[in-house]
């Protein structure tokens, strides 16, 4: 009951401020655009008419809620799950290739952090290159990638979850880096006197220590994973993904496309996120950890 | 036996050099020119590959004898990198005939340059010159280790320009269009960049010092920052195209709207991270809540603040050229890479990625440093 007064109310407060803002704005943004209609109609609405006029307008600058949540009904729930149209089918279309590059990138990041955790060349040597290649603006590089691949046969999901694996690496290992050094001194000395292997501690301390920190970066990971995937549409000519309606959206001018598939976009990463959540917690259960 | 220490990287370039010596010709035209003695045929490495393969050997022999670790790893930095250049010179103008020896020479010049960065990984010197000397060595022997494979592999194969070309020809390029990357990245860095974030962090800013002010909208907005950090932002850049034009104002828009939740959410989180002690102290001393926010509780939020300063340097970028594949003028980094992959020219497309990197690495350098500079008095910059 505490954490809902403390947490609940003004979140929705809040949130209900940013509805009532965005049909303000609306009202505002969409009306230059109405007055031009309606001088060339030769109308002269009243004003209640003219502001649910602005709100209904098929090419609106700013959409009202209500219009994308019409739009995001229709194009998730009364579609054919197989109709390019449908968010559904987009939607599915970017998962997929989020969830191989997250697959690959976490894959990737683990086996880097282990190595550098146990390699001092590498640790000296990679990790500040490791460092640095998230300065670089990989999504830049994007187009390039897709259409190089292309170039030489290799096209659909691979190119696309390439780029989601460079972007969801590097939180995973720098994360399981982390982790994997989090074992106190007492714990690896614990270890020493049992007299055990280098391979019996990571399997027996570093790992099950690594594993909180593990599923902490991996929600990083996911959602940058996502947003790698949605810029690896852009280029790749709009056939389907959340990315491409972004795309044809803003060729057509379809507003409320766009708007429908950000939502979409937001949906689907805020599942991700939580999926990785609920797993940690009970991965985390599973190994004996307690409630804090 | 005593003054031999062989390790395994020097014994396994050995090996690999021997093989290729006996396997003969390094390049198709060599072995051409073998199969017809009679005719004079030119073929790379006439002279030289014995002085490749006698440099790697003479390197890995002297490497496993006992010696002090910096004379090893000196005789090997010469070594490996004597042997990979004249590698990478001599194919020249024989691109895609190499065979088999050549990248074993490779990967024995390889193996060497490893066993050179293991022994100045090892070395642990008293002075702190040479240790950050040895801090900034190491990865960047790593680093260039990766532009000689690039470069020998790419012209060794004869890997088709246009997949991937050899970092020499994209060095050139970089040279040769000075004055359009310098356009670009005027237009994108320093106006869309620069501006928005700018505006953005001062934005996040304000607001967190809004919410620390009103605890009802920190609690309301903490939990929607936090989420919105989750979400694919960079979706609004077509819809701040629409809004703002194809100039950098829509650009520095979609980078505010990026920037702007990182620094509301650490910015707020750090202000809560000053000591109960340190503000009761601040109470006796009976400061006020500006007082108290000056001189104690923003100090101690700075590494936060820092940290968002660091992240949102790298979503800015991005953030800018992203946008610029949704519409700009004819100018700008984003709208080079798309055009220029559009005409296949490759090698701009990596020249104006070599440049982005470069811009990213030196405004987050910019950024850590600034960050030494104020947080000076925290842990991790005092060391320990």
């Amino acid at each position: 009951m505490d954490s809902f007064r403390s947490k609940i109310i003004p979140v929705t407060a809040i949130l209900a401020g940013v509805v009532v803002l965005w049909y303000v704005f609306a009202v505002i943004l969409n009306a230059p655009f109405q007055r031009d209609l309606d001088t060339r109609a030769n109308e002269t609405p009243g004003t209640v008419e003219f502001i649910g006029k602005t709100l209904s307008q098929p090419k609106p600058t700013l959409p009202a809620p209500h219009q994308v949540a019409v739009n995001f009904f229709e194009n998730t729930f009364l579609r054919s799950v197989t109709s390019n149209r449908s968010l559904v089918y987009n939607a599915w279309v970017t998962l997929s290739s989020t969830l191989l590059g997250f697959a690959f990138g976490t894959a990737l990041g683990i086996l880097i952090a282990v190595g550098i955790v146990h390699v001092a060349t590498l640790d000296r040597s990679l990790m500040p290159w490791i460092i640095a290649s998230q300065t670089i603006p990989i999504l830049a590089v994007a187009p390039m990638i897709i259409v190089v691949l292309a170039a030489i046969g290799i096209t659909g999901l691979i190119p696309k979850a390439l780029i989601s694996t460079y972007l969801s690496f590097f939180p995973v290992a720098v994360g399981m880096v982390k982790g994997l050094r989090s074992p106190e001194l007492m714990h690896l000395d614990l270890m020493h006197t049992y007299n055990a292997s280098a391979s019996q501690t990571f399997w027996k301390l570093r790992v099950p220590a690594s594993v909180p920190f593990l599923f902490t970066s991996m929600k990083v990971a996911v959602a940058a994973s996502l947003v790698g995937a949605i810029v690896g549409e852009l280029p790749t000519g709009a056939v389907a993904g959340i990315g491409a309606k972004l795309l044809a959206g803003a060729y057509y001018s379809q507003t409320i496309d766009i708007w429908s598939a950000l939502v979409a976009g937001s949906i689907v990463a805020a599942l991700l996120v939580m999926v990785v959540g609920i797993a940690g917690r009970l991965v985390d259960r599973a190994m004996g950890g307690r409630p804090a | 036996m005593t003054w031999l220490k062989p390790s395994w990287q020097s014994v396994l370039a050995i090996a690999l050099s021997l093989i290729a010596l006996a396997l003969g010709a390094m390049t198709k035209p060599e072995a051409a020119a073998l199969a017809e003695p009679a005719a004079t045929l030119a073929y790379p490495y006439m002279g030289a590959k014995g002085l490749i393969i006698g440099l790697l050997l003479l390197a890995a022999l002297v490497s496993v004898t006992k010696l002090t670790p910096m004379v090893e790893a000196i005789v090997l930095f010469v070594g490996a990198h004597a042997a990979a250049w004249l590698l990478i010179k001599g194919i020249a103008g024989f691109e895609g005939t190499a065979l088999a020896p050549y990248f074993l020479l490779l990967a024995a010049a390889w193996l060497l340059a490893w066993r050179c960065v293991a022994l100045l990984a090892s070395l642990r010197p008293s002075e702190s010159v040479s240790r950050n000397a040895l801090r900034l060595i190491i990865p960047a022997i790593f680093g260039a280790w990766i532009l000689i494979i690039w470069e020998a592999v790419t012209r060794g194969a004869g890997i088709p320009f246009i997949l991937l070309p050899p970092p020499s020809a994209i060095g050139a390029r970089i040279a040769n269009s000075l004055p359009i990357l310098g356009s670009d990245v005027r237009q994108t860095i320093f106006k869309a960049v620069l501006i928005g974030y700018i505006v953005g962090n001062l934005a996040g800013f304000a607001v967190a010092i809004l919410a620390d002010r009103v605890p009802f909208l920190r609690r309301g907005l903490l939990p929607i920052g936090n989420m919105v950090s989750a979400l694919p932002i960079i979706g609004v850049a077509p819809i701040m195209v629409m809004w703002f034009g194809f100039d950098w104002p829509s650009k520095a828009a979609v980078v505010i709207i990026m920037t702007f939740f990182p620094m509301l959410v650490n910015t707020v989180a750090g202000l809560a991270a000053s000591g109960h002690m340190e503000r009761d102290l601040m109470r006796t001393y009976a400061s006020g809540y500006w007082p108290t926010l000056l001189k104690l509780r923003l100090p101690a939020a700075m590494p936060f603040i820092f940290n968002a300063l660091k992240i949102n340097s790298t979503l800015a970028l991005i953030g800018a050229i992203v946008a610029e594949f949704f519409g700009t003028p004819v100018v700008g980094m984003g709208f080079r890479i798309s055009t220029e992959v559009g005409r296949m020219n490759i090698d701009m497309v990596w020249a104006e990625i070599a440049v982005a990197a470069l811009a990213g690495s030196v405004f987050y350098g910019v950024v850590a440093l600034v960050e030494r500079a104020v947080t000076f008095w925290h842990p991790s910059v005092r060391g320990g």
